[in-house]
């Protein structure tokens, strides 16, 4: 590892106060003149875990996507670890992406699938092969290494998909929407399984969602976004202990988070109070 | 899966044997074959048809096994034809797919001669190469792989660019090299288009090497079905042409269900196309 920048490699016990994110007045317009994004500043700090929550249309993808590389800013600049994020693995960073969809290959085994990025990257057979199965096994998915895909549940996909964005060891986490399509009871086990692993391999995770129960009991801070221009409005810190379990859901200081949310979402997507009571 | 006892409707008795559908699917088409050759021989009995217009199915049979010396030999000769033109169209036809992914650029230049040579009846075209292939083995293979060519050219192309995006996009977002993305994403994305062109071009190959031996009409030791079809027109030997007619039908047959077997041989575990539908 490179030592010459002491502070971005202090080491990580929680929040730092190093920034692992720095969107610098990023913003997005489409070649017809479509405004996706408004110039956002953002400054994410090592080992937050930050939701990005607001109605369809309001950019929070494309602000991920932007924060990925996979797609330019057409103005303004976005560093990760203070580098452009192409540079990251010159620090000794690494980042990975979990789609909405699992996004596996088919034709490979789970196994494979979750092999790949180390393959791509060149790592030694032996050594990969170790290092999925221990990120399997993270998952709970051990048994299931010689399986299909398709012989597997959404949710199991899912985890599959975790499982291969885990076993590069990143210290950025990107999430767009991963648990959208699932049902309510995964949903959750989920949720609850990347606390744990956010706390236990101190990640800085990004996760897009729009819900907001999704948002309280993970994030420790909420950015909302509202659509059409795409932009950011409101940011809530949610000072909430972790380890959070089940019964967080159902505390007070749960449903008081979640109503603020609500409201502000609401505002987000162009309704007001008297609207949204009707 | 579950521990639950075995719902009413899994628990039923041995499905009776009529109903089983991979029963079905030979029975069935089985019984259309037998009562269609029973109408012709009744209808060959009854009317008297002298057997130099219309021969009767038992007289074909009869004449396939008292010519089986010439039909054989005829027989391997159109195989081989048929065989090596298969081959040889799919070998260039995947290169040419190859070429045509590298870049739209090279496809939309290239693309409109494919179909220049899809179009041009190979009848038309035939005397021609028959000409500048001294050989005349070499001139029919030639001609039957220009028939069978196009659709590998445009199924192998279609499936080398339908990659799931997200897909593609985890490659590059984990620097995967061109190759890395042909061998472990297009190659396997395009298996199952390209399985569906060779068997459209396994039948067009046979229908080549058929023509391509009309055209040629070369006769003697390697003559071909084709050939003894002509032949047999011109003697009046009107069963013989029925034998060897069968046999062409035959060959078709073989290399649609070889090709269909191949096919699920790659694809049976992964494809949705070769899943059974329950």
């Amino acid at each position: 590892m490179y030592q010459d920048d002491p502070e971005v490699f202090a080491p990580p016990p929680g929040q730092t106060g190093a920034a692992a994110v720095e969107i610098l007045s990023a913003e997005k317009t489409y070649p017809d003149g479509t405004q996706a994004l408004l110039p956002v500043d953002l400054r994410i700090q090592q080992g937050e875990f930050v939701t990005l929550l607001g109605p369809s249309g309001c950019g929070k993808s494309t602000l991920l996507k932007m924060v990925a590389g996979m797609l330019e800013p057409t103005d303004g600049r976005l560093l990760v670890w203070r580098r452009p994020v192409h540079q990251i693995d010159q620090a000794g960073r690494k980042m990975a992406f979990v789609f909405q969809a699992p996004t596996l290959m088919p034709w490979a085994s789970v196994h494979t699938n979750v092999r790949l990025p180390l393959d791509l990257a060149g790592v030694a057979r032996k050594e990969a092969d170790d290092r999925v199965a221990e990120a399997l096994d993270m998952v709970g998915l051990g048994k299931f290494a010689r399986a299909l895909p398709r012989a597997l549940s959404g949710g199991m996909q899912m985890r599959v998909s975790i499982a291969r964005g885990l076993v590069t060891q990143p210290d950025l986490l990107l999430m767009d929407e991963p648990f959208g399509a699932l049902d309510e009871i995964t949903r959750h086990k989920l949720d609850a399984d990347l606390l744990d692993l956010w706390h236990k391999k101190n990640l800085t995770v990004i996760f897009v969602t729009h819900s907001i129960h999704e948002a309280v009991f993970l994030s420790s801070r909420v950015v909302m976004m509202a659509a059409r221009p795409g932009r950011v409005v409101e940011e809530f810190r949610i000072d909430e202990p972790y380890p959070r379990r089940a019964d967080f859901m159902v505390s007070p200081q749960f449903t008081r988070h979640a109503r603020q949310l609500q409201d502000s979402l609401l505002r987000a997507s162009g309704f007001n109070d008297a609207e949204a009571c009707a | 899966m579950s521990s639950y006892p075995a719902s009413p409707a899994t628990k039923q008795k041995r499905t009776p044997l009529l109903a089983r559908p991979q029963v079905q699917r030979v029975l069935y088409p089985v019984l259309v074959g037998v009562v269609l050759l029973g109408l012709w021989q009744a209808m060959v009995s009854i009317m008297e048809l002298p057997p130099y217009l219309v021969p009767s199915p038992i007289l074909m049979v009869k004449t396939l096994v008292t010519d089986w010396a010439a039909l054989g030999m005829a027989l391997l000769t159109t195989l081989k034809v048929t065989v090596f033109s298969f081959l040889l169209a799919t070998v260039v036809g995947v290169l040419i797919s190859f070429l045509f992914v590298q870049s739209k650029r090279i496809e939309t230049a290239l693309f409109p001669y494919a179909v220049l040579l899809q179009v041009t009846p190979i009848v038309a075209v035939a005397p021609l190469i028959i000409i500048w292939v001294r050989n005349p083995t070499a001139a029919m293979v030639v001609c039957a792989a220009l028939v069978a060519l196009f659709p590998i050219i445009s199924n192998t192309t279609l499936g080398l660019r339908s990659v799931d995006p997200d897909l593609q996009s985890y490659f590059k977002l984990n620097h995967a090299t061109r190759w890395q993305q042909l061998v472990r994403l297009r190659i396997p994305s395009a298996l199952p288009y390209f399985f569906g062109g060779l068997r459209i071009s396994s039948g067009l190959a046979l229908i080549g090497a058929v023509v391509a031996e009309f055209v040629a009409g070369t006769g003697g030791q390697g003559a071909g079905l084709a050939y003894q079809i002509l032949q047999a027109g011109f003697q009046l030997n009107i069963p013989r042409m029925f034998a060897a007619l069968l046999l062409i039908s035959l060959t078709g047959v073989a290399l649609f269900v070889l090709m269909a077997w191949l096919t699920k041989l790659a694809l049976g575990s992964w494809h949705a196309s070769e899943l059974s539908q329950d």
